[in-house]
């Protein structure tokens, strides 16, 4: 089964350098297109330490989410620490020895991919059942939803139903990771684990050109990451310092 | 009374099943090429319109982070859709914010990224069409720019962000709203929104001091242009005549007055609104913003204060710094600019004013927060102060307060229906059923606690109040400037009291 493995190990190679640049790009636009005014939602924090508690609180509770509705909050909220949980259990094909943390949440992590799919099943039945949610979604809101499920679903019966060698797969990561060509031949072709990779690949792909751009989104969100100070502090962007030169030469002129 | 269906009160307002389509007729007149030109606009739709207005789609893209990164960033989570007030007021989902944003969204996505380059259909993108475009007409102009939304949503998306490049991109194609176009032309022009010169100003400064004089026997001056004053207001030109905006300056001139602070207006900059930010327009508003500085430098003042107006209040407090700093000419000791309220609160605090509260004891009073002032300002040092000054200042002037229930007030605050550039009575039916949540909360606290008299600090609201709450079964005079207050209680030194 080589041939699949140096396949696999090829797409994984692409997907992630897609990410990884697609990504970049995107935070770089986002880090240097200016934001020329002062729009910070208020009460807004007048520190930059304050800033920091207003996003931690976001990235961490989703704050925001929960003062708007409840059941959005409980299942979307469900859905991304599962998720996190899940993220951080696969540490244990990439680390060897397996960091001693990752062991410690596994007790919990175990049952994280029944939470991650249930906050993606309640998230999915809002968007078909609520008139308002169905309106805005498009086929895509509904791929990302099933990929999503499908990772999942693909784990758990690696999990419960066909288990696949984990021995195996942690020597075809490892070789990943240390671009050790003679261990991507081991991948071993289940079905399940195959799956459950290309859709993670394709996750990689379209990260950098959907909507998970809400990851980098959040964080360089003018209404949510300035400092409440503008009668302080000038605030005062490059195209707009040009604007004023210019009027300034015309005016003299 | 109306050509339309009147929304009917409820005890709370419901969220609606949707409506397609409903609203899909409200538009705005078109600004005719005489107030499009001289803002800098085509004068009536280009050519190639299609374009030109993906040219600065583009442009803006690259000049505003807010709008790059909130039209990436949605995710169609659906916490914003029961948050506006014209949705809940007309059931139509275009007026959910983030549908308010898929308009333009959807052809962002068209052109700009790979998705909807290759895979339009999958991610709704559309090509920008004639129809698209009369949407976004439509839609963007029922829109107030509150911001209400944006405290809902997990990423702060903004849609009154989007609603301002959407309308700088049709005003750069010759298809501009009259309302807000001609009123930015006359403010060049003639320095206020109302179109009132100079010497009439005069003349009704003139008229309130000597109504002042007549009314409780104390000369209190209320200036016009006079170099050296210590204080420029800047207020809403609204406040030079109209109820009940009117009886809030002649609060603002009796508070001066009893503190012993100078005070002018300007007849050059005697507007504090500036419809600029309306349009999403940095240059006209600059522009507009650039008449204060040089007025408070030809005045020679020490300090700016701002009158009771919620939108202008958002360009002071937040831009004025950026459009037409550094004000390091003004006395350094005090922020610039000033809201009256910190003014008179500051006064109130350190004892400095005299009150007989029972002047206003016909009236039980709630706030309205606007929308403006409560999401985009503070007024006082801390954050939240936007909501406690206001209220502190009329509770130590009247008896009988209340506020409406959570979820309607401080930053949740319903809009009033007419912020926005909407004031204008080609847009009444949306500001009728826009008004609708505000109504209902008024109308719950009128019924358990008594409440007469509603008291807000724009002239927006104030007008839009007047004007829609009776559609709802209050009257005109049920709207009260929060200065009024003051005034009504307020007592001089040397005043007749009875
Ligand atoms: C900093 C990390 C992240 C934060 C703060 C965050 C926050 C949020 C919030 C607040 C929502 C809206 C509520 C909801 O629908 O759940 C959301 C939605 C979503 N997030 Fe995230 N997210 C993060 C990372 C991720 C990652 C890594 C993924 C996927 C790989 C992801 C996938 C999604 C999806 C698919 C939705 C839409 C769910 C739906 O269709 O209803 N998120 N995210
Ligand atoms: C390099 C990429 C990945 C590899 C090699 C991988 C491999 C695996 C394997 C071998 C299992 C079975 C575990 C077992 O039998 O106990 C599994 C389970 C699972 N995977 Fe992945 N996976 C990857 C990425 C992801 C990603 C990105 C997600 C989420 C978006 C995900 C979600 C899950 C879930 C929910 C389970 C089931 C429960 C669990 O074991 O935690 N996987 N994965
Ligand atoms: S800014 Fe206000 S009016 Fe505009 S969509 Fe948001 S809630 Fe509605
Ligand atoms: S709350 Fe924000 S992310 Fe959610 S649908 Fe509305 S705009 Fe999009």
């Amino acid at each position: 089964m080589s041939a699949i493995g140096v396949l696999y190990a090829l797409l994984f190679y692409t997907a992630f350098l897609v990410l990884i640049i697609g990504v970049g790009k995107k935070i770089y636009q986002y880090a240097t297109v200016p934001a020329p005014l002062k729009i910070a939602v208020t009460p807004a924090p007048k520190t930059k330490a304050g800033v920091v508690l207003r996003l931690t609180k976001e990235v961490v509770f989703f704050a925001s989410l929960f003062r708007s509705n409840k059941w959005t909050w409980i299942f979307g909220w469900l859905f991304h620490f599962c998720l996190l949980l899940v993220l951080l259990r696969h540490l244990r094909y990439f680390t060897d020895p397996v960091w001693f943390w990752v062991d410690l949440i596994q007790p919990f992590g175990k049952y994280a991919a029944f939470g991650m799919v249930a906050g993606l099943a309640g998230l999915w039945v809002r968007r078909l059942l609520v008139d308002r949610v169905r309106y805005i979604t498009s086929l895509s809101d509904h791929l990302m939803l099933a990929l999503l499920m499908g990772i999942a679903i693909t784990g758990l019966g690696m999990k419960y139903v066909l288990h696949t060698d984990i021995i195996l797969l942690k020597e075809f990561a490892q070789g990943l990771l240390y671009f050790d060509s003679s261990a991507w031949k081991v991948l071993p072709a289940d079905p399940f684990l195959l799956l459950h990779l290309t859709l993670v690949i394709v996750l990689m792909f379209i990260f950098p050109i959907s909507k998970l751009l809400h990851v980098p989104g959040l964080f360089f969100s003018p209404t949510r990451n300035q400092v409440d100070n503008p009668r302080e502090k000038r605030h005062i962007s490059p195209w707009a310092t040009e604007l004023e030169a210019e009027k300034n030469k015309m005016q003299a002129s | 009374m109306a050509d339309f269906d009147i929304p009917e009160i409820k005890e709370y307002t419901p969220v609606p099943d949707i409506k397609e389509g409903v609203m899909a007729h409200s538009k705005p007149y078109v600004a005719k090429p005489d107030f499009q030109e001289p803002l800098g606009y085509p004068g009536e739709l280009v050519e190639n319109w299609e374009q030109k207005a993906l040219d600065k789609l583009d442009d803006l893209r690259g000049k505003y982070r807010s709008l790059q990164v909130f039209l990436d960033s949605c995710v169609k989570c659906g916490a914003c859709t029961d948050k506006c007030h014209y949705f809940l007021g007309t059931a139509d989902p275009k007026n959910m914010p983030v549908a308010r944003q898929d308009l333009l969204r959807k052809v962002y996505r068209r052109y700009f990224t790979f998705a909807g380059k290759y895979f339009p259909k999958l991610v709704g993108a559309v090509d920008l069409t004639k129809d698209v475009l009369d949407e976004w007409y439509s839609y963007y102009h029922q829109c107030s720019q509150c911001r209400r939304c944006s405290v809902f949503c997990p990423y702060g998306i903004d849609t009154a962000e989007i609603s301002m490049a959407a309308r700088e991109i049709m005003d750069s194609i010759g298809l501009g709203q009259k309302y807000c176009n001609e009123i930015l032309v006359k403010v060049g022009k003639i320095g206020n929104n109302l179109g009132l010169p100079g010497p009439a100003l005069v003349d009704t400064m003139e008229g309130l001091e000597e109504e002042v004089e007549e009314d409780i026997g104390v000369k209190v001056a209320y200036p016009v242009d006079q170099e050296g004053a210590d204080i420029l207001l800047i207020t809403p030109s609204a406040d030079f005549f109209a109820e009940p905006h009117v009886d809030g300056l002649i609060g603002y001139g009796k508070v001066f007055h009893e503190a012993g602070l100078t005070w002018t207006v300007s007849s050059k900059a005697s507007e504090a609104a500036n419809f600029g930010m309306f349009i999403g327009s940095y240059e006209n508003m600059q522009s507009l913003a650039m008449r204060i500085r040089e007025a408070a430098i030809e005045l020679k003042v020490k300090r700016i204060v701002f009158g009771e107006c919620g939108h202008a209040w958002r360009v002071a407090y937040s831009f004025l710094n950026t459009l037409a700093g550094p004000f390091d000419f003004l006395d350094p000791n005090y922020p610039v600019p000033q809201h009256i309220l910190e003014i008179t609160k500051d006064l109130i605090d350190k004892g400095k004013l005299k009150f007989d509260k029972s002047e206003n004891d016909h009236m039980t009073l709630t706030f309205h927060d606007s929308c403006n002032v409560a999401r985009a300002t503070r007024i006082g040092d801390e954050p939240g102060s936007q909501f406690t000054t206001p209220r502190e200042v009329i509770k130590a002037v009247c008896n009988n307060y209340h506020d409406m229930e959570d979820g309607t007030i401080h930053d949740e605050t319903f809009c009033c229906g007419g912020g926005g550039g909407l004031l204008t009575d080609d847009l009444m039916e949306i500001r009728v059923k826009g008004a609708l949540p505000r109504a209902t909360a008024l109308k719950n606290v009128t019924k358990n606690h008594g409440v007469t008299h509603l008291a807000a600090i724009c002239a927006i609201c104030k007008s839009q109040f007047t004007k829609t709450l009776p559609y709802y079964g209050f009257t005109m005079d049920q709207v009260v400037s929060v200065h009024q207050l003051v005034s009504n209680a307020i007592i001089l030194t040397g005043q007749e009291t009875e």
